[in-house]
């Protein structure tokens, strides 16, 4: 019977089109718009993902994410080091800072000052220069993004393209010197304003004087070193707030879903994508089911049990879910990977898949309970009414 | 004495349906008797109640009171499940408006109660194919119904009713859609193919012209059988 359900469902194509776009659209709706919130979600805490050497960050026990700094004293960074258990602790500095450009315009910077000995929390990915050319005088390494973008040159005409930043070019950072000796490849990070990389005591020289500099001290366990053990230690003995690198993730993006409109924006324009799929791919799926309750009457009459018309039923179903998943998974993968130099923020990890597959199929499954219970109720005898 | 056996047994049938809390009779004790190789005719004007009788015959519809025994078996009393095997094995259905599924070629059409009787699709449409050359349709094995014109829509229809060979054939108006000769070699095609001793048919319909191929014909007026012919000229 399963030959005959399909060529059902088959036969007209229009009808047949008509169910698998609706739910191909769903499909999309309910995996791209989750993947663009995924990937700016994922940007908050792209820095930390970066950073990518220490297992634990220490800082100040009023941080609430990543770009919340809230400096401490330098000598934190010496009562982390004499912790048991800690191989090595290194400070970091991370401000806003404004850097004037060579048209005179001012752009905020995310400025990182990196361990002036080690250059722990440097950049991954150089694409031009080297991490210990930071050791060079007034030495800045920049974002590849930033140096094209917000920090290029002006235009020599109105509508002309601006001159990226490159290796040699310089910029002032609060009336300071900067010399660009290397550009980086970096995430994007939510704000996605440029990042600077420079030694942890040139940035200080940059930033406004304060009593208490030190963003965060970033702290290498020991080798077999309980992590989370050495989180309670250290949070026991400074007095600081200290989170594996996991943790410190998770804390930055609770706080961008609790306290920014973000999940809701995108909650609803997912809800709307179900609700508009559900609407479509369930109306044509009931009338389709309708149209052909003859054809179910004339199977019943012939006897054709209730259980294989609704095995009939829940194929067809699965098909045009299957398709239709399979279309809109297929649409928003093909968006992200056009979009992947773009400024848009796209992830598309399983778990969203799985939600969006789940999606697909309560909405078929839906549809399909609708037009059993038409079926089901179905007295064969109207296939004797003309 | 009459030796033929009986193949279906109507006793004191009677089905009332509820129409938003009216009750209305449709058949109000009926009996009637058919006979194994028989053809019988069932007729009257509209309303009177002959679908209403060939549904309960054919088990599709439960009566409200009364016994119908086909091949001995009341069907009421049978389990859900045991019925529909019952009716998929027994019975086959020539409609008036063919109810073709308009998706399937004529051998799958064909094809469908086998499919249903659990034979493989393979094997099913071999035989529709046979089927289909019995009834003068070998060459149209793969026409869609819609490629079809409604005498050949119809002779498919007759072959999907004689597939899995049941003993009872129920047509309604099976000449209705059809014109005069279209018709008679319906009605040529279904006493040549479908009757034999082992069968029996129940045609419900309006048309006159084909009454002359039944054995008998039961008219039937506001829920009764007010007589039953052996010919039209004995009709009241």
């Amino acid at each position: 019977m399963n030959h005959i359900a399909l060529k059902m469902l088959m036969g007209d194509k229009g009808k047949y089109l008509g169910i698998v776009m609706g739910l191909t659209f769903a499909s999309l709706i309910m995996t791209q718009q989750p993947a663009i919130f995924i990937g700016l979600m994922a940007r908050s805490y792209s820095f930390i993902s970066d950073v990518g050497l220490p297992d634990i960050w220490v800082m100040d026990p009023k941080v609430q994410f990543i770009d919340d700094i809230k400096p401490m004293q330098e000598t934190e960074l010496y009562r982390v080091r004499g912790i048991t258990g800690v191989e090595w602790a290194m400070p970091l500095y991370k401000g806003l800072l404004k850097a004037r450009l060579t048209d005179g315009a001012f752009q905020t910077c995310n400025v990182v000052g990196l361990d002036d000995t080690t250059l722990i929390g440097g950049p991954a990915v150089m694409l031009e220069g080297k991490l210990s050319d930071l050791r060079r005088s007034d030495a800045v390494i920049i974002d590849i993004d930033g140096a094209s973008e917000k920090l290029a040159k002006p235009a020599a005409t109105p509508d002309g393209k601006k001159t990226p930043l490159k290796v040699g070019d310089s910029l002032e950072l609060n009336d300071r010197r900067a010399i660009v000796v290397g550009l980086a490849k970096v995430t994007r990070t939510f704000q996605s304003q440029p990042v600077i990389y420079t030694t942890y005591s040139r940035a200080k020289s940059y930033a406004p004087v304060e009593r208490k500099m030190l963003s965060f001290v970033l702290v290498k366990a020991k080798p077999g070193q309980d992590k989370a053990e050495l989180v309670k230690r250290i949070v026991a003995i400074t007095g600081l707030e200290a989170y594996t690198q996991d943790d410190f993730k998770k804390l930055t993006y609770s706080y961008f879903l609790k306290n920014t409109g973000i999940p809701i924006n995108f909650g609803i324009t997912i809800a709307l994508g179900f609700i508009v799929g559900t609407a479509i791919a369930g109306q044509t799926f009931y009338n389709f089911t309708l149209e052909n309750l003859r054809q179910f009457g004339v199977l019943k009459a012939m006897g054709a049990s209730n259980s294989t018309l609704l095995r009939m039923i829940l194929l067809q179903a699965v098909v045009v879910g299957s398709i239709g998943y399979g279309l809109g998974v297929g649409i928003a993968a093909l968006f992200g990977f056009l979009m992947r130099h773009s400024i848009l923020a796209f992830k598309m990890p399983w778990q969203l898949l799985v939600f969006s597959g789940g999606g697909v199929g309560l909405i078929c499954v839906m549809v399909a309970l609708i037009s059993i219970m038409k079926v089901i109720r179905l007295e064969p005898a109207i296939v004797f009414k003309s | 004495m009459n030796a033929t056996p009986l193949a279906i047994r109507c006793r004191d049938i009677v089905k009332t349906y509820d129409t938003g809390g009216q009750v209305v009779t449709a058949l109000n004790g009926v009996n009637l008797d058919i006979n194994m190789g028989e053809l019988m005719m069932l007729v009257g004007p509209s309303g009177c109640g002959k679908t209403t009788l060939i549904s309960i015959i054919a088990g599709i519809l439960d009566q409200t009171s009364g016994d119908c025994e086909l091949f001995g078996e009341n069907l009421l009393t049978l389990r859900s499940k045991d019925k529909l095997r019952f009716r998929a094995e027994n019975i086959g259905f020539v409609f008036q408006a063919y109810n073709l599924l308009p998706a399937l070629n004529a051998a799958e059409n064909v094809s469908v109660p086998l499919i249903i009787n659990g034979v493989k699709r393979g094997e099913a449409e071999r035989r529709a194919a046979q089927m289909l050359e019995k009834v003068g349709l070998g060459e149209r094995t793969m026409s869609l119904p819609a490629q079809l014109s409604g005498g050949q829509q119809q002779r498919v229809a007759i072959a999907r009713a004689l597939i899995h060979s049941p003993r009872l054939i129920v047509c309604d108006e099976p000449t209705s859609a059809l014109d005069h000769e279209s018709g008679q070699n319906v009605m040529n095609l279904l006493k040549a193919v479908a009757l034999d001793q082992q069968r029996v048919l129940v045609i419900v319909t309006h048309d006159a012209r084909i009454f002359n191929f039944a054995d008998r014909i039961a008219e039937m007026d506001d829920g009764h059988i007010v007589n039953v012919a052996h010919s039209a000229a004995e009709l009241k």
